[in-house]
């Protein structure tokens, strides 16, 4: 099976400073890669090269198109990788004003990423809009209010439909629990469980808290002071972690 | 079908002075299709430790665990998700599921994961929850807010669901009452009688008598402190 995505020596410094250095993993389909450390460690960065909204300083992003087989999405050219994010990837931004329109009604925000892979049937774009909204258990006589109307719990699940009405295959997500209600966590948890599942997608997540990549994330990478120090299986990295760093971490945890 | 071999492992604990804690050294033993093995030996000895170095949840410092023709010590962590969806189960001590999702998605989960149909999963969950005496009225609600009996049998439950070859029970008959015992005791026979090669931890003596084909000792694999 070849990789979805190939990973190899990425690294990133701002000026001087160091943003992440030498980065380098496989995602196979299906799979869901957590990527822990503690604020300022790289992680954003490092997901940033990644999704090609920040250029790495050296590095390979080889992702395995469907017409052309694996590409360096760092080389390639602006329009095609501007194609590759409307497509074949998607990304799940921590603050939903980030990833919304908030302008656009509900099921606009949906059905612009349908118009801009090429659906012009206005009643098609409308019905799959409202499916979708439906899958994120947003209700459909709220179709036709804008995303500011909406609780932060709603916004963030409006985003991840309207990621995910064109089919990616490859999903980035900045912290997509960050900032929510834990009764909220729990049932977007549930939701992107279930399309992870049902879709076969791969997903890169981001985020600090480790209940959150426990139930998420098949394997994880533990990132401190813009390097990777720690890859494994999730379970494993959190039950019988090995780096002095990840140790501090996983016993940090408070215990509700 | 799982196959120790000269397996060591231990301990270091990074942050209180690096301590090195050594758990175990030359472990061996193996595990025929049909046949259950229960480890023994006092609370500590490193039973668990075994059990979860075998699932891949531990690392393990040296030697081969083979599990089928996947050997867990090297194997890349793709390959031991594969096992463990195929061809490997465990039953923990502990329910770990996503919060608010319904006991019946619960138990379906394993099935669905191996490509069974939603009706075909849903008919064996049923059958297994009726079979661990879970009131039906319990089916559509989390089992995270259930007593910690009703919470195993869940956990019993979603174990057996798939059929899997191999698979390892940390204490599966703990705090049950009799019948739900009876009830355990007997899926692990059938499990045994299709050919599953089973590990057991089983603190309750009468049970292990009952299930197991041989018992091991595991503090014979105990290292001592330098």
């Amino acid at each position: 099976m070849t990789p979805l995505l190939q990973v190899s020596g990425i690294s990133k410094y701002y000026g001087t400073r160091l943003g992440c250095r030498d980065v380098g993993f496989d995602l196979y389909p299906g799979e869901v890669l957590g990527i822990v450390g503690e604020s300022g460690s790289g992680k954003s960065t490092l997901l940033n090269c990644l999704a090609g909204h920040q250029e790495p300083d050296t590095g390979k992003v080889v992702f395995d198109t469907r017409a052309d087989g694996p590409k360096d999405t760092v080389t390639m050219s602006e329009p095609e990788r501007r194609m590759l994010s409307r497509t074949d990837w998607a990304f799940v931004h921590q603050n939903p004003r980030d990833g919304l329109r908030m302008g656009v009604s509900a099921g606009g925000n949906v059905g612009e990423r349908l118009m801009a892979v090429g659906a012009r049937h206005y009643g098609n774009i409308r019905a799959t809009a409202i499916d979708w909204l439906d899958k994120v258990e947003i209700s459909q006589d709220r179709t036709d209010d804008r995303p500011s109307q909406f609780s932060g719990g709603m916004q963030q699940r409006l985003q991840i439909a309207r990621n995910l009405v064109t089919g990616p295959r490859l999903i980035f997500m900045d912290e997509p629990t960050g900032g929510l209600d834990v009764s909220v966590q729990a049932r977007l948890l549930d939701l992107l469980r279930g399309l992870v599942r049902e879709l076969g997608l791969s997903a890169i997540v981001v985020t600090h808290d480790l209940a959150v990549v426990r139930l998420l994330a098949d394997r994880l990478m533990v990132m401190k002071d813009g390097q990777v120090i720690e890859t494994g299986l999730t379970d494993q990295v959190l039950d019988d972690p090995q780096h002095g760093y990840t140790q501090l971490l996983v016993s940090s945890v408070l215990q509700v | 079908m799982i196959q120790v071999e000269n397996v060591s492992k231990d301990f270091t604990l990074h942050n209180q002075n690096s301590v090195v804690i050594p758990v175990m050294e030359n472990a061996n033993m193996t595990v025929m299709p049909g046949e259950c093995v229960g480890l023994t030996g006092s609370s500590g000895a490193g039973k668990s430790t075994l059990m979860r170095m075998i699932y891949g949840n531990y690392l393990t410092r040296s030697g081969r665990i083979m599990v089928g023709d996947l050997d867990v010590v090297t194997a890349l962590p793709r390959e031991i998700l594969d096992l463990r969806r195929d061809t490997l189960g465990y039953v923990s001590q502990f329910l770990r599921v996503v919060p608010r999702v319904p006991t019946l998605d619960v138990v379906c989960e394993p099935m669905l994961a191996v490509g069974m149909t939603q009706d075909a999963a849903h008919a064996r969950a049923r059958e297994l929850l009726t079979r661990l005496r879970i009131p039906e009225r319990l089916w559509s609600l989390s089992p995270l807010t259930f007593s910690g009996g009703e919470q195993q049998r869940v956990n019993i439950a979603r174990g057996f669901a798939h059929e899997y070859p191999a698979m390892l029970l940390d204490e599966p008959t703990a705090s049950l009452d009799v019948a739900n015992r009876e009830t355990v005791l007997s899926l692990i026979g059938q499990a045994k009688a299709r050919g599953a090669a089973i590990i057991g931890i089983f603190h309750d003596e009468a049970a292990r008598a009952q299930v197991c084909d041989r018992e091991i000792d595991v503090s014979a694999f105990a290292r001592k402190a330098v």
